[in-house]
């Protein structure tokens, strides 16, 4: 029997040299219209958002933003304030790997069919501290979680077997200590 | 939807009590159905507003900008949706540009309509979110008075700027049953920080200043806004420092001052750009450091340090990056720094820039036709230098801001960043509305006339005594200006032909107009129409065609390359922004 399965992620090419790669996160009024206002900022000087986490604060008036932008870094501390200047921001920190903790979740579907290719793959997942959370007789769907190089490098090591698609949650960082996120 | 009860308002009479209590004068707009509530508002509640109708949107923004830019009180503009919403672009960008205070209010279709391409429905929340300082899109009739008082707050606070607040049809319809008075809310705008100034910063400014030798202050719009006039002038006489000022900052520092040294930047005085390519230390009080005026980049004042008073944090360090910035209102921080400062002898380096003053002075051929620098001189004269200006954008703009000298402030009206033509004829209404005793005079281009010029029968309704100063060249000037020097002289859509009879066109509004062809006859001609008090009328005065605007920095070179005069040789295009 034949098998088409149509990838919708294709393997990544060399990666584009990007400049920074910065996490920022903001606190914000929890409305309509909000996060439009943040993105027009970013794309009209020519950032790209890698990654975008919104969520509810605990206080349902106010949203949490984790950003991963890329882009000239000479102009970011500006771009910051130009957030912060935004009547709906009520504060937007620039935030590095070591005053904080960046966290990252992704979900990995690959075709398995032979028990030996399994148990390897399994092997990887293990090591990683990942989970299967999905499991059929032709594919499986793991679960990554972690600091984003650490789920990088899972991934890397699972694209000697066809995957499928992989979802990613993209960042969420917290500032460590008493200092605010 | 709910029916109204006896005595119950509605939420557009709601939100019309409400800018009745914030002041509002005057409303400037032109009606549509989504707006029709609002509309009828108008008529039922009581209240000191008066309505303009207008006769295109843009006249309506451009209004309530020049009313503001006459008061420092926000400009009032509402409008219908779609179409209605659309047209007030130009005129939000204007003002955000130039930190003007206004409130947009644009009717919009009903909310469950909204995101179905209804009928005159336009996203013209998502449109203007780039160019406005703030906006809503009011979803519960109950927020209306609420959301009309946090505009009113973000327009008029920190650094002053638009607000568009949208309405649909059936928000401002509804019953309203909250709180007239409900409080604002918003934890992420703290303009009281402004009044707070970092006293390190000011201590750091306050060395500088006293180390200085030649110092240079710069004036921009942020010290007329904040009021620091006054401040602004006692810290020129203890620094003894030449001021110069911006396109918007004209007559915070008198210009007639001895220590005035005029505008700066592209077509600036050419005593106002040597003094800051040769000072030690410019003081910047509430500019932004827009590219017209520093040229290339990183040659600005690149020999002298820089201390940047500045409002927005967000200014600090977007074009130019200081030495010392002293980020608050300007008035405030002028106020505590001064004690600071100590009285200087900088005679050498004033005498040393009224050499300049001596060798360049600003000028013009008084042969070979009407020239529109003699209008503008000649009108100067006549108004002893008191009236209202307010201008369009392109060579008369520039020669205004050159010859036009202006001693207080909220007198010069200019669309500065934006570079808005059919800008400068509206505006004279709303500064005539506001200020409805002091002359009044709107400085255009043929060009940028006709973009707005419907508004003469605004002007006439109103019996507004606005003076129109149309300096006719029948070309849009500026950009032949340019055509000549760079592009090889190559003509290429400047030549406005198809130019109205602009007299017979204002009588035909029932407007006075006056023609102007001979030097001889300016003074006289223009005496004519500032005795005239009736109505507007309308000066056309035939110019020169080919006149250029000199001393000029190429868009992008550096001050010192400044062009005093014609250039003998082809010039390279430039590689500045416009």
């Amino acid at each position: 029997m034949s098998r088409t399965i149509t990838t919708s992620d294709k393997k990544p090419a060399a990666r584009a040299d990007i400049i920074g790669g910065h996490t920022l996160s903001m606190f914000v009024n929890n409305k309509p219209g909000v996060l439009m206002r943040i993105c027009q900022i970013f794309a009209r000087r020519a950032y790209n958002i890698d990654s975008l986490v919104v969520s509810q604060g605990r206080d349902p008036q106010f949203s949490r933003l984790t950003l991963g932008i890329s882009g000239d870094p000479a102009g970011l501390p500006q771009i910051i304030l130009q957030c912060d200047k935004l009547i709906d921001v009520i504060h937007c920190y620039e935030h590095t790997p070591d005053d904080s903790v960046v966290r990252e979740l992704a979900l990995v579907k690959i075709v398995v069919e032979g028990g030996e290719r399994r148990t390897e793959l399994l092997q990887i997942v293990e090591h990683f501290g990942g989970k299967t959370v999905d499991l059929n007789e032709s594919s499986m769907i793991i679960r990554i979680e972690g600091a984003s190089d650490k789920v990088d490098a899972a991934i890397r090591l699972m694209n000697s077997y066809e995957i499928i698609e992989t979802v990613r949650t993209g960042k969420v960082v917290m500032a460590r200590g008493e200092q605010a996120t | 939807m709910a029916t109204l009860n006896e005595g119950e308002l509605d939420g557009a009479q709601a939100l019309i009590k409400t800018l009745s209590d914030l002041g509002v004068e005057y409303v400037f707009g032109y009606s549509g159905g989504a707006a029709l509530p609002m509309f009828d508002a108008l008529e039922t509640v009581e209240s000191n507003i008066k309505f303009v109708l207008t006769r295109h949107e843009q006249g309506a923004t451009h209004m309530a900008d020049g009313y503001a830019r006459a008061t420092g009180k926000p400009g009032v503009v509402l409008v219908t949706s779609g179409p209605g919403a659309g047209n007030t672009i130009t005129g939000i960008m204007t003002a955000q540009m130039d930190s003007v205070p206004m409130i947009i209010l644009s009717g919009q279709q009903v909310t469950w309509m909204l995101g179905k391409d209804a009928f005159q429905e336009a996203d013209i929340f998502g449109i203007t979110i780039p160019i406005v300082k703030h906006n809503y899109l009011v979803r519960e009739t109950n927020d209306l008075p609420k959301v009309a008082r946090e505009a009113f707050h973000i327009a008029t606070t920190g650094r002053p700027g638009p607000v568009l607040i949208d309405v649909p049809k059936n928000v401002s319809q509804s019953p309203f049953t909250g709180d007239l008075d409900a409080e604002i809310d918003l934890p992420g705008y703290k303009p009281e920080e402004a009044m707070d100034i970092e006293s390190s910063s000011l201590e750091a400014a306050a060395r500088l200043i006293n180390l200085a030798k030649k110092p240079v202050i710069l004036a921009g719009h942020g010290a007329m806004i904040s009021g620091a006039e006054a401040e602004l002038m006692e810290l020129a006489n203890r620094t003894e420092s030449p001021v110069t000022s911006t396109l918007l900052g004209k007559g915070v520092f008198p210009e007639s001052h001895p220590l005035s040294v005029g505008m700066l930047g592209m077509h600036g005085t050419a005593y106002a750009n040597k003094a800051i390519c040769e000072c030690d230390l410019l003081i910047n009080v509430g500019s932004r450091f827009d590219d017209r005026i520093i040229g290339q980049a990183d040659k600005f004042c690149a020999q002298a340090k820089i201390i940047h008073f500045e409002i927005d944090n967000a200014e600090v360090g977007k074009m130019i990056v200081p030495d010392v910035a002293v980020v608050g209102d300007a008035k405030v921080a002028l106020t505590q720094l001064l004690p600071m400062i100590e009285q200087a002898d900088h005679a050498d380096w004033l005498e040393h820039i009224n050499g300049y003053k001596k060798k360049f002075p600003l000028g013009y051929k008084k042969q070979g036709g009407l020239r529109m620098q003699q209008v503008l001189d000649d009108i100067y004269e006549l108004t002893d230098g008191e009236a209202i200006i307010t201008t369009d954008v392109g060579q008369h703009q520039m020669w205004a801001a050159q010859f036009y000298l202006n001693n207080a402030s909220f007198k010069w009206i200019s669309s500065g960043g934006a570079g808005t033509m059919g800008f400068g004829f509206p505006a004279a209404i709303g500064a005539q509305f506001a200020c409805p005793d002091e002359t009044v005079i709107a400085v255009a281009g043929d060009g940028g006339f006709q973009m707005t010029l419907c508004e003469i029968a605004t002007a006439v309704i109103h019996k507004l005594p606005i003076k129109i100063l149309v300096l006719n060249n029948h070309y849009l000037g500026m950009v032949r200006q340019w055509q000549e020097l760079f592009f090889d002289n190559r003509e290429s859509g400047v030549d406005l032909e198809g130019n109205p009879d602009f007299v017979k066109l204002a009588e035909s509004y029932g407007c006075k107009g006056i023609n102007i062809k001979r030097p001889a006859d300016v003074k006289k001609k223009l005496q004519e129409a500032l005795d005239y008090n009736e109505g507007p009328v309308l000066i056309n005065a035939e110019c020169v065609k080919t006149d250029n605007v000199f001393p000029m920095i190429p868009a992008g070179a550096a001050l010192e390359d400044m062009l005093i005069e014609p250039p003998k040789n082809k010039m390279a295009k430039p590689v500045g922004s416009t």
